[in-house]
């Protein structure tokens, strides 16, 4: 596919040499890009081992390193508890790794569809995950069926089912003549969702000893997190998330307007195809297994925006890392704040990440410069 | 370089161009005049295939536009659009590297020749003070030099600008349209330009088009073309045309509004309907 890099004709390196020569050659993009992403994966590693020391069981944090040591890497012997083993590997490890990977998934998807939506209130459930996932999720709750056959639960399959025949259809509805403009797009998202929690509602109403059921599925949480669900969404996550990574470029070229971005030979429908894909097929694999998990994909691109600036390149994987390490510090609080029960998840994202975004927002806002990079 | 032959664009409703033909050669500016709504947005956008034509052809460098792929399209015709759109949070260097979008595969970053690219197209449009001011932050004038980066980074060497002077003051007007034609003329692109003020027209571009709904009316030199007859049949504005005291070149003056328009012969205004009428009525509303 590649091309020859510039065309026969006209000669345009009239002062070119004098111009290259110039003293920076760094692409000032590109260049601190890997710097931040080291910190943020230590960070991410950081916090990774502060969730697996936290729990109701009093585990010291040497020795849950000590434990992972040993399960990871074959270092030093037990002297510990086998239940400590247990604990730390069985259950603790699992539901952080599986709040990290969802966080992280929510944040890429709703990075990416605010760039292919260009709206600033896209998040990964606009377009019908959200809504699709909970009739899914619903009809299989409300329904005599058992939750699983064996090992295979039926829940997540319906929810993931539900949620990117939602978002397929939306697609479908808004695309006519080979595209699917943006804002057909969301209001055909939102006719979608609202036909799907119609439905949605009048089964809880209709099957009402189940309603707390429901709706603590759709409040989200990792309290039923496992190995096995970890690794459902993993695949999912690593292609999704590949996807949109490769897309930030272009996503960038976007921002400017669908019709300069194509006269930049940008091809838009495709781009914006493979995004939404891409998002919607990780974000429908998340759901399928958390719940519905508010406020992460909307709030956590607009932090990052707010700290590290509007190039999709950086947004993207610092969505990522931010989203990981904000849904594993929300399930700590979340299963530590009233131990021994639990508050939704969901709760505690919007609790205290609303105030810190709100506070960021008016920090950066009077003369502050637009991309807020010198905030870090 | 483009040649434009019988193309007819409707959006669906009524054509917007009814067989235009133009033909633009390396190293000449050519003036695309018409009064709103005559079709030289649609034009533009017909050339990029950001709107599909419902019949003739658009060929670039010989070859028929629509068997390009789109990158390859790009980077053979640039556009300065008629309202840039400059998203928050990118800095000009950033906006300019966006050119290089039809350079680079789907994986592929901007490499240093990208960069050294885009430098060049800031230096040559007198940018490259702006380089790392944040784009949405400029004035007018300074916002068309950015675009017009933006677009020689893409190196292509058809140049399309769609209005590149509508919002600027007359030192802003001048120093765009000399720059549009000393690349022109250095680099041998081959540059159309739709243009609202027909003095300036006339003063910077080698040839002109007048379009009046959606077809070529006039053709050639700008004296052949700014008659004050065409002007009053296609614009419905009663005009005066003068000879510019240094260039030769015409100078289109309105009438005062009690003048006679028997002084300047048969010229006739023909009605609101021309200016704000049906036909092209989308064209500039972008």
């Amino acid at each position: 596919m590649k091309q020859a890099r510039t065309l026969p004709g006209p000669a345009l390196h009239a002062d070119a040499d004098a111009v290259a020569a110039g003293p920076s050659l760094a692409l000032p993009a590109l260049r601190p890009l890997r710097g931040r992403l080291l910190i943020a994966l230590a960070v991410v590693v950081g916090t990774v081992l502060v969730g697996v020391s936290q729990g109701s069981a009093d585990i010291p944090f040497t020795t849950v390193v000590r434990i992972l040591a040993s399960k990871t890497l074959g270092l030093g012997h037990a002297t510990w508890p086998e239940t400590w083993e247990e604990i730390v590997w069985q259950i603790r490890l699992p539901r952080v790794l599986l709040a990290g990977l969802v966080g992280a998934t929510l944040a890429f998807s709703g990075a990416g569809y605010q760039g292919v939506l260009r709206n600033p209130l896209a998040d990964p459930y606009l377009i019908g995950v959200a809504a699709g996932a909970g009739l899914g999720a619903t009809i299989i709750m409300v329904s005599p069926l058992p939750y699983a056959f064996g090992t295979v639960g039926l829940l997540p399959p319906a929810a993931f089912a539900g949620a990117v025949l939602a978002v397929a259809i939306s697609y479908g509805l808004a695309r006519s003549g080979g595209v699917a403009p943006a804002v057909t797009l969301i209001l055909a998202g939102v006719a979608v969702s609202a036909a799907a929690s119609a439905a949605m509602s009048f089964l809880i109403m209709a099957n009402h000893e189940r309603a707390v059921t429901v709706v603590s599925w759709l409040l989200g949480g990792f309290n039923t997190a496992t190995w096995q669900r970890v690794g459902i969404v993993l695949p999912y996550s690593l292609v999704g998330g590949a996807g949109v990574l490769a897309s930030t470029r272009l996503l960038n070229v976007l921002q400017l307007d669908e019709e300069e971005a194509q006269q930049l030979g940008v091809p838009v429908e495709r781009v914006k195809l493979l995004v939404i894909i891409a998002a919607s097929l990780a974000t429908a694999a998340a759901v399928s297994v958390s719940g519905l998990i508010g406020f992460v994909g909307l709030i956590v691109p607009h932090t990052v925006r707010l700290l590290w600036g509007f190039d999709y390149r950086r947004l993207v994987p610092m969505s990522m890392a931010a989203g990981a390490v904000f849904l594993i510090l929300a399930d700590v609080a979340a299963r530590t704040v009233l131990s021994p029960s639990e508050v939704p998840v969901g709760v505690v994202t919007a609790l205290c990440g609303a105030p810190f975004f709100l506070w960021l927002l008016r920090r950066n806002r009077p003369g502050g410069s637009p991309g807020g990079r010198a905030l870090f | 370089m483009l040649e434009i032959r019988d193309l007819c664009v409707d959006y669906g409703g009524p054509p917007v161009l009814r067989g235009v033909s133009l033909d633009v050669a390396a190293g000449e500016v050519v003036g695309l005049v018409g009064p709103n709504g005559s079709g030289k947005t649609t034009l533009v956008r017909a050339v990029t295939r950001v709107v599909p034509a419902r019949s003739g052809e658009v060929r670039i460098l010989g070859d028929d536009s629509r068997a390009l792929k789109r990158a390859v399209l790009a980077r053979r015709v640039a556009v300065v659009p008629q309202n840039p759109a400059l998203p928050e949070g990118f800095t000009v260097l950033e906006m300019v590297l966006m050119g290089r979008t039809p350079h680079l595969g789907l994986l592929q970053s901007e490499g240093p020749p990208d960069l050294a690219a885009a430098r060049r197209a800031l230096a040559e449009a007198g940018a490259t003070a702006l380089g790392s001011r944040f784009a949405n932050q400029l004035s007018g004038g300074e916002r068309q030099q950015v675009v017009i980066a933006r677009a020689l980074a893409q190196e292509a060497p058809v140049l399309l600008l769609d209005e590149p002077t509508s919002h600027l003051d007359v030192g802003h007007q001048t120093a765009v349209m000399g720059l549009v034609r000393r690349l022109c003329r250095e680099r041998g692109l081959a540059v159309l330009a739709t243009i609202h003020d027909l003095t300036l027209a006339a003063l910077y571009c080698d040839r002109l088009v007048l379009l009046h709904r959606g077809a070529v009316v006039a053709e050639g030199a700008p004296e052949s073309v700014l008659r004050p007859d065409l002007v009053a049949s296609t614009y419905g504005a009663q005009v005066t045309v003068l000879r510019h005291p240094i260039s030769g070149r015409p100078v289109v003056v309105p009438l005062p509004p009690e003048a006679d328009p028997s002084v300047t012969g048969d010229a006739r205004p023909t009605g609101l309907s021309s200016r704000f009428g049906g036909d092209g009525a989308r064209e500039g509303e972008a």
